[in-house]
């Protein structure tokens, strides 16, 4: 409902948004959890790049301001004729010029019409396609970020930025930017057509204008501090609803029910406070305008009818004056209606932005191929950390000759991942160097570095899609057979052809319909068709039950064959075969060697396989 | 619709008033029109100026009185619908706490997020409505009806033509734009699904390379969704001048007819003005309340959400003279047990489950993913009902006992480790929120928590974030394992929670616990063979069946699963090392 008055010819006194009350509190964008912060932190700077963004539709953009005019224009034109007809042909009686009057209104709002209607039709395309366009490089820039950015982000937040966030702008940018223009035209235009139907006349509408601004002010003002108060609650709120109803089946477990519901009911409590706060301040901004209008109303008739007796004014001119003072102070109560719209939307855009101006992780190495590696590995007094003031791998050097398997293990938390997103260059490291076929892994293209390493995580993860889709992922021009032959590696071709729909079958969203194991397989089906020089097993077992993973372990053993590789694993029993194993332990590789070698030292290692197959043999021995 | 309106009963003064409220500001509203035709018709057309003064200032007290009327709907409008809608949402916050898993796997706990939030501001923001434009709309509507009727009648048989006119053009609009306004809620879902994937799987889509083929999977569902979108709006678009046009059109004909009958009839100048005035009010009353319309069918949706809500009701629930001291030792008795989620014989997750768990013993449960272990020992506190058969703790089927009761004596460990926001030291105690300093240390310290714990800046006060996002998957499982212990269960059941601990660390704690739940049952879901050697029994589970029971020598000698699964953890070193 944009410029819902913007050509009423002759509105009556009422409420001036037209929608009865100022802000109908939180629309449906501010939902879970996020809500954007109310207030925006750098607002010119944010709105300026808003605006770049609008003028890449810089045609449909002219075209909206040149209709946004003429709309003004043509909403200012229609009271003016009205009072004139009633002047010069209803009074007098001049029965031509009232056909003439009516015929020129008709057209006028007939275009009037029609103007409002091409402005909306061209702003929705813009508005549109730059929200497609603000959507659609936030999304490029998530594919640029470093995983950094994913591992201290929440995913609620991140999805919330391109929702909610993007939703604001957009609602804000199909209402706000003609509004704006509308409001200006409007004002300055009844202005000039007041001050050339009757200065005097208008100076006493000018009256009550002051009271306009001040008393929208004092209102936003408060209705500000309501508002703020309300979606901080709501955000408190919502957060509690989220984490407690996620986690119903602990408080459940604990028989907390009845004291969560209390807490509840207080934080609710709290909200309940601050919203009637904000909906009464909200709606009372309709009442006091209408207070002021209709004393403006009073004021101009009496005035008015004052300066007719003296004959100073036409009744005509009474009427258009009525009007044009009520079309001079309903933009000015219309802004501070739309302040909340406008705030939320820049907060929202200067979130959107905030991402956008991240450092992305590629860039600066030289662009180019990489030949087949042949994986030699070397990893050369690597130090580094997550937080600069703590190191997570303390001067580790180890190499990885060509085709050799070599196992990482080490308590939880001692390191072994981390090597692994050096290597992918997932962090940069701090110190030191890794190689790769004796090149310094940073002065190779990162996409060209991760296409020849191959990966399979503890999260299997499976995209919304078909079977075959999800292992084509590893190789986007693999054939059919192909997909299939890996499939039949992975030790998976069995169970997925025994689906009604085999390789078709479609998957929802995180792989609903398929158990951890089965997922796990289709991941390793992916590596063995991605055919990578390099290979990485991150816990890739380590959810799958033991015989599951003898499978996998039989798929792996074939994936390895003739790649470097590197396995993180729980269970020792996987690892034994290693060529070298690290023992990683503090960020230091505590002892290296192969698995005789290392029982042999008596150490760590000793020490682990120990906690997982003493008591197993032990036992065996009675 | 109506059923939710009890909530709106203890308000029912503040809804009877704002409405009568808004009558005054409508009446006050519908004077000024009449009052300006006055000051036209009686004191300029006739220079009487005693009349212009005390018209003006009649206009000046009636909007006074207007405003009054005004802020007191306003006020009161937001009493009773705010409060409305903390009741709604503490009822059905209330509600929620009662429901069974089942229950939550019915209604999807992410929908019912939204149904909490969203759905409950939605239907606050309509009693609102309600009681301001549902009112004012049609009350303006009929009020200035009336006094253009009485104005002229004639003139108002314009009305005739642009009032079912408004009515036909609202109402094809609407049945032309709903179908599109439904496919773009399609088409959003699509951009938020890869947008969803993308987020959570970033580090396969770098692994694997593949941002430029994500990118334009994204533009895909960019692009229809937007192309959506434009149309829908676009045709919505075209509501607003058309309403206008009826509306100007029906003033100029007001304008023709009423200049016609100003000179026939002698129809006052002010007169006309009032009545276009009227007329104007008329049809901007009936575009508010064709937009309010629109907020009824949302309102109904949400509404329809609400009461799926407050009409599940859990299955589990105590029975009527439910037993509340009858749980003394913790010996677990499984008689033929089965169980489906669907509740049929077809989808069977365990079938005829025997088994027999005395205090002071380890029950260990060994079996592929999707076997059913978790599903098992979820019968044991009730989270689920069984199908047939029966769950005998202590000789007391714990159908008869009190939930609450039967919980208390139950620390259930789950895999799938939820921590709440709030300092490290409230999560442990959330089941004890009267425990002691000490007590707290103590439960850390058999969960091996304690030193990660004290090696934190703010030790025990730390502060997390929601689900236990700064914590890793072992330290987030140990303070679960704590917060267990803590409520010094009878019956300890653990559901592969120590999956993401290293050997040494399960070690620990596996022996830890052995001194400190001696008296207690314990049950116990592992993959690893290591870990149950030295159970009382181990039952190993297959497709929902026990195919075998027994000790770890036992089943070596009777069960090939068994030593196939334990050969596979070997990996076929016999005693590699002694």
């Amino acid at each position: 409902m944009s410029s819902f008055n913007n050509h009423t010819p002759f509105s009556v006194p009422g409420r001036p948004g037209g929608f009865g009350g100022g802000p109908q509190g939180p629309g449906p964008g501010a939902g879970r959890g996020n809500i954007p912060k109310v207030r925006a932190k750098n607002r010119g700077a944010t709105i300026k790049r808003v605006w770049a963004y609008l003028n890449r539709q810089r045609v449909g953009i002219i075209l909206v301001y040149i209709f946004t005019v003429l709309n003004a224009v043509i909403s200012l034109i229609g009271p003016y004729l009205l009072g004139k007809a009633i002047d010069t042909a209803v009074i007098p009686g001049d029965y031509a010029r009232l056909v003439q009057f009516c015929l020129l209104l008709l057209g006028i709002y007939l275009l009037g019409s029609v103007v409002a209607w091409v402005q909306a039709y061209v702003m929705t395309a813009v508005s549109q396609n730059t929200v497609f366009e603000l959507r659609r490089d936030l999304f490029a820039k998530y594919q640029q970020l470093p995983i950094q950015f994913f591992d201290t982000h929440a995913n609620g937040e991140l999805m919330s930025r391109a929702t909610n966030d993007i939703e604001n702008v957009s609602n804000s940018l199909n209402q706000s930017v003609t509004q704006l223009l509308n409001s200006l035209i409007t004002l300055s235009g009844s202005l000039v057509i007041m001050l050339m139907l009757n200065i005097p006349l208008t100076i006493v509408a000018m009256l009550t204008i002051p009271l306009v601004l001040l008393s929208s002010r004092k209102i936003s003002g408060l209705s500000r501090v309501y508002f703020k108060k309300q979606q901080q609650s709501l955000g408190e709120l919502n957060g509690f609803i989220e984490e407690k109803v996620s986690g119903l089946k602990v408080v459940k477990q604990y028989r907390m029910e009845e004291t969560e519901a209390g807490r509840f009911s207080m934080i609710s409590g709290e909200l309940n406070k601050a919203g009637i706060k904000a909906q009464i301040v909200s709606g009372i901004v309709g009442p006091v305008m209408n207070l002021i209008n209709n004393l403006n109303f009073a004021l101009i008739a009496g005035v008015g009818g004052l300066m007719a007796y003296h004959d100073l004014a036409t009744v005509g001119v009474i009427v258009s004056l009525l009007n044009y003072s009520k079309q001079f102070g309903r933009p000015i109560s219309e802004l501070a209606n739309q302040y909340n719209l406008i705030q939320s939307a820049i907060a929202g855009a200067e979130r959107v932005f905030e991402i956008m101006d991240m450092p992305s992780e590629y860039g600066d190495e030289d662009d180019g191929e990489l030949p087949r590696l042949s994986g030699k590995v070397v990893f050369q007094n690597v130090s580094f950390g997550y937080e600069s003031d703590s190191l997570i791998l303390k001067d580790v050097t180890f190499e990885a000759k060509s085709g050799e398997k070599i196992a990482l293990v080490g308590p939880t938390g001692a390191g072994k991942t981390t090597i692994i997103n050096l290597l992918t260059r997932f962090y940069e490291i701090s110190a030191g160097a890794v190689y790769i076929d004796g090149r310094d892994i940073r002065q190779l293209d990162k996409n060209a570095l991760r296409s020849q390493l191959g990966m399979v995580l503890q999260d299997a993860h499976v995209f919304a899609g078909t079977i075959r889709e999800n292992i084509r992922f590893g190789r986007l021009d693999a054939t059919d057979q192909e997909v299939e032959e890996a499939a039949r590696l992975a030790n998976v071709d069995g169970f997925i052809t025994r689906l009604p729909q085999g390789y078709e079958t479609i998957l929802g969203t995180e792989g609903g319909n398929l158990s951890h194991g089965q997922r796990q397989l289709l991941t390793i089906a992916r590596a063995i068709l991605a055919d990578p020089a390099i290979l990485i097993l991150d816990e890739a077992t380590s959810s799958v039950d033991t015989r599951t993973e003898m499978h996998i372990q039989q798929a792996m053993t074939t994936l390895m064959k003739g790649r470097t590789s590197f396995v993180i694993a729980h269970r020792l029993s996987t690892i034994q075969d290693a060529d070298r194993i690290l023992v990683i332990q503090d960020g230091r590789v505590a002892e290296q060697g192969s698995h005789e070698q290392l029982l042999a030292l008596q150490g760590v290692y000793h020490e682990l396989y120990n906690s997982q197959f003493k008591r197993a043999i032990q036992s065996d021995d009675i | 619709m109506w059923k939710l309106k009890s909530f709106l009963k203890p308000y029912w003064l503040w809804c009877l008033l704002a409405p009568l409220l808004m009558v005054i500001e409508v009446f006050m509203d519908l004077m000024q029109p009449t009052l300006m035709a006055s000051i036209v018709n009686k004191g300029i057309m006739t220079n009487d100026l005693a009349h212009i003064v005390t018209t003006g200032l009649t206009m000046l007290g009636v909007a006074f009185i207007g405003v009054i009327g005004g802020a007191g709907c306003s006020i009161f409008s937001s009493i009773a619908s705010q409060n409305f809608g903390n009741d709604l949402r503490i009822r059905l916050f209330e509600h929620t706490q009662s429901f069974s898993n089942q229950n939550l796997d019915r209604l999807k706990t992410g929908s019912l997020i939204t149904r909490l939030t969203n759905d409950v501001v939605q239907l606050q923001t309509f009693v609102q409505m309600i009681l301001r434009m549902f009112v004012r709309s049609p009350l303006l509507l009929i009020g200035s009806l009336v006094m253009a009727i009485r104005i002229s009648p004639s003139l108002t048989l314009i009305l005739l033509i642009s009032v079912p006119l408004l009515f036909i053009i609202l109402y094809v609009l609407i049945k032309l734009s709903f179908p599109l306004f439904a496919k773009m809620q399609v088409k959003l879902d699509g951009v938020n699904t890869v947008l969803q994937e993308n987020i959570s799987g970033i580090r396969v889509i770098k692994a694997f390379v593949r941002a430029r083929q994500e990118k334009k999977r994204f533009d895909v569902a960019n692009t229809e969704y937007t192309q959506t979108a434009i149309k829908a709006v676009r045709l919505m678009a075209l509501n607003l001048p058309l309403m206008m046009l009826i509306l100007n059109a029906s003033i100029v004909a007001v304008l023709w007819f009423g200049g016609l009958q100003s000179w026939n009839y002698g129809l006052p100048v002010g007169d006309l003005i009032a009545f276009i005035n009227y007329v104007t009010q008329l049809l901007m009353s009936m575009l508010m309340l064709s937009n309010a319309l629109t907020f009824v069918s949302r309102a109904k949706v949400s509404a329809d959400r609400v009461n799926e809500v407050l009409a599940t009701t859990s299955e589990i629930i105590d029975a009527p003279s439910a037993k509340t001291d009858v749980i003394h030792n913790g010996r677990i008795k499984f008689n033929n047990v089965s169980f489906s989620y669907h509740k049929d014989d077809q989808h069977l997750v365990l079938r005829e489950i025997n088994f027999v768990a005395e205090p002071g013993e380890t029950v260990a449960i060994l079996g592929a993913t999707g076997a059913g272990k978790s599903t098992l020992v979820s019968l044991i506190p009730r989270l689920y009902e069984v199908m047939s058969g029966s769950i005998m703790i202590d000789g007391t089927d714990v159908r008869e006992m009190g939930l609450e009761h039967l919980r208390s004596r139950i620390g259930l460990v789950m895999q799938q480790t939820i921590l709440f926001s709030g300092t490290i030291r409230d999560n442990i105690r959330y089941g004890r929120p009267d425990a002691t300093a000490e007590e707290v240390e103590q439960a850390a310290i058999t969960a091996e928590a304690h030193n990660f714990i004290i090696g934190l800046p703010q030790g025990y006060d730390t502060i997390l974030g929601q689900r236990g996002v700064n914590l890793s998957g072992g330290q987030k499982q140990r303070l679960s394992i704590a917060r267990a212990l803590l409520i010094r269960p009878m019956i300890l059941i653990m559901d592969d929670s120590t999956s993401a601990l290293d050997a040494v660390t399960e070690s620990r704690i596996k022996q830890m616990l052995k001194v400190q739940m001696r008296n207690s049952t314990n049950i116990l879901i592992t993959q690893r063979v290591s870990s149950v050697i030295d159970a009382n029994r181990i039952l190993i589970l297959e497709n929902g069946r026990i195919v075998a029971q027994g000790t770890h020598e036992e089943l070596l000698l009777s069960s090939d699963v068994y030593r196939d699964i334990r050969q596979s953890q070997l990996k076929g070193e016999e005693a590699p090392y002694v």
